[in-house]
């Protein structure tokens, strides 16, 4: 990993957030809305109208408007909520923390089931596992996030009434009704990246175990263990890497629908309600945070997978 | 094409696929023939019946039939994805052949933009669409079209770029066949199947999306019967019946489970080296 590979892909990065930035400024600027009618109410007068107009610039020209509020996200400052009156950036702060938390488990549980179903299924080939993998992962990636939860809540709540339906408990404040409240949620967000990531790390592991270096391994005579940990893993695992990192645009996806249903305040509830109340800067800051997320996301698992595997070489 | 499709009937996929798309199709079209019941009309007596000889997955919190309420809304879920989707496609498919045929600097500006578009979450992207052009199932459509563009662009271009260097192109070239004839007979045969097969996983993916939006309120709008509408109101009423979630939920999942075998099975028959 040379310097001036990371220097590409932080050049990158910063070109993907510019594009994303004039996307999302350009797609609000069409929002049939009046900043100022929605800041002042009905009621205004003309004159304070056009006066408040005046102050927040929004006679500018489009440009004007958005290198002034290019500016200000630069420094940090997102603007001032529509309809709360407050600065944007504490609460997408704030509410992006509950959303990571929701994004980090559901990630760390898909890992957990998906890698040992994909190598089982790959090691025991045509068996039992391996078609019932088939199966189950056509449906996992055939159910919306909003069916999945939706008849969780049905099933586990509604009707057996094992779990809470909804609502959000912070960590901290009460543990056990906080993860209670927690496993529906995860649970949805990870299905659908359960079912396509185990997949793919079975067609991984399958191309692994058919390869000349395993079938030295096994002629000198390994434990057939041995060479699946040693010999066929180490190579099959490094490609679900990148496979995990493209799949969280899923998971940024699902969390906003997840959210809504459970009514999580995290950043993308954050984002509906500001889309429902045409509370631009949020949209704004909302759009731009989760597609930072998803951009720091790739890049780490491209450092990563260069970290582990000596033989690439960016230049 | 008589070939392609024995093949792909060969596999259980294929075939599995093929049948519940075509069976989906049907209903989409006939639907409203088929329907047993007049899908708006309302029965105060005979509201959130479980399923029976008359009203067979029985009634909603109006007293309407359901199955005749899927029946019809079979044509605002499938056939409005199916259009997003050819929309899409289209839009890619110009974009990416541009983009390869330019070559250079033009090229890469292109797909590096196509990169960026691609960093925001194609619900994301779309939410955002939706929100700029006002709810509505047409806007849905449009937002799921643009939503796909870039990265159909993506697929078309790398398909282009292959197919341009194979040899029965430069063998074309060598015999002194004019650029149209290359690009229509040679060319875009071999550049649609792979098209083709992205195309049917994401119809699965776009009623999957459609369902999404119309479900936070942003898509179809009531008295529409679109799935993910139906899944949304039927969650107020969960305690009364169980029911009508179950069925769109179940409806919404069994056309993207078809299609998604569809589009595994014509890849499978269209790389017959495997």
């Amino acid at each position: 990993m040379s310097g001036r590979y990371l220097l590409r892909r932080f050049g990158l990065i910063l070109y993907t957030l510019l594009v994303v930035s004039v996307i999302v400024f350009g797609i609000t600027q069409v929002l049939p809305a009046d900043a100022a009618v929605m800041l002042m109410g009905e009621n205004a007068t003309p004159e304070q109208l056009a006066a408040l107009r005046a102050r927040l610039g929004l006679d500018d020209a489009v440009w004007v408007q958005y290198l002034h509020w290019l500016g200000g996200v630069v420094r940090g400052d997102f603007g001032v909520s529509m309809t709360s009156g407050l600065d944007v950036l504490p609460t997408i702060v704030e509410s992006l923390s509950r959303s990571l938390l929701l994004a980090v488990l559901s990630i760390l549980l898909m890992l957990v089931v998906a890698l040992p179903l994909g190598i089982l299924a790959a090691v025991r080939r045509g068996g039992a596992v391996d078609i019932g993998l088939g199966l189950v992962s056509y449906l996992g990636v055939s159910f919306p996030e909003f069916v999945t939860a939706t008849l969780g809540i049905l099933l586990f709540a509604d009707l057996l009434g094992w779990l809470p339906a909804t609502g959000y408990v912070p960590l901290l404040e009460d543990p056990v009704q906080a993860v209670r409240h927690l496993v529906l949620p995860v649970a949805t967000v990870s299905l659908i990246l359960i079912a396509h990531v185990s997949r793919m790390v079975r067609s991984e592991v399958v191309d692994a175990l058919h390869t000349d270096y395993v079938r030295a391994a096994r002629l000198k005579g390994l434990p057939e263990g041995l060479v699946l940990r040693r010999h066929a893993l180490r190579n099959a695992l490094l490609p679900t890497i990148t496979i995990v990192a493209l799949d969280v645009g899923y998971v940024l996806g699902g969390i906003i629908v997840v959210e809504e249903i459970f009514a999580i305040p995290g950043i993308g509830r954050q984002l509906i309600v500001a889309v429902q109340n045409r509370d631009l800067p949020m949209i704004q800051a909302a759009a731009l945070v989760l597609a930072a997320t998803y951009c720091v996301m790739n890049l780490l698992a491209d450092l990563t997978y260069a970290a582990l595997d000596k033989r690439i070489q960016y230049g | 094409m008589v070939e392609l499709l024995h093949r792909l009937v060969r596999s259980p996929q294929g075939a599995i696929g093929l049948s519940l798309v075509v069976l989906v199709l049907l209903l989409a079209l006939f639907g409203p023939a088929l329907a047993p019941h007049n899908p708006e009309a309302l029965g105060v007596l005979r509201r959130y019946k479980p399923p029976s000889v008359d009203h067979w997955l029985g009634t909603d919190q109006l007293g309407r039939d359901i199955l005749s309420r899927l029946l019809v809304g079979a044509r605002a879920t499938v056939l409005l994805a199916l259009l997003a989707t050819l929309l899409g496609t289209l839009a890619g498919a110009v974009l990416g052949t541009a983009s390869a045929f330019l070559g250079g600097k033009a090229d890469e500006a292109i797909m590096r933009t196509v990169d960026a578009v691609m960093a925001l979450p194609s619900l994301l992207m779309s939410l955002l669409i939706v929100s700029a052009m006002g709810r509505g199932a047409e806007n849905a459509v449009l937002a799921i079209a643009i939503t796909f563009t870039p990265g159909m662009a993506r697929i078309t271009r790398s398909v282009a770029l292959a197919v341009r260097r194979q040899d029965y192109v430069n063998a074309a070239v060598a015999r002194g066949e004019g650029a149209l004839y290359i690009v229509i007979r040679e060319m875009l045969p071999n550049v649609v199947a792979p098209i083709v097969v992205e195309m049917s996983i994401r119809v699965a993916f776009a009623v999957m999306l459609f369902a999404t939006l119309s479900f936070l309120g942003l898509g179809a709008q009531p008295p529409s019967s679109e799935w993910g509408l139906m899944v949304s109101e039927a969650r107020r009423f969960m305690h009364l019946s169980p029911w009508m979630i179950l069925w769109p939920s179940i409806a919404i999942a069994l056309v993207a489970v078809g299609f998604n075998l569809l589009g595994d099975g014509l890849r499978d028959a269209l790389n017959p080296r495997t």
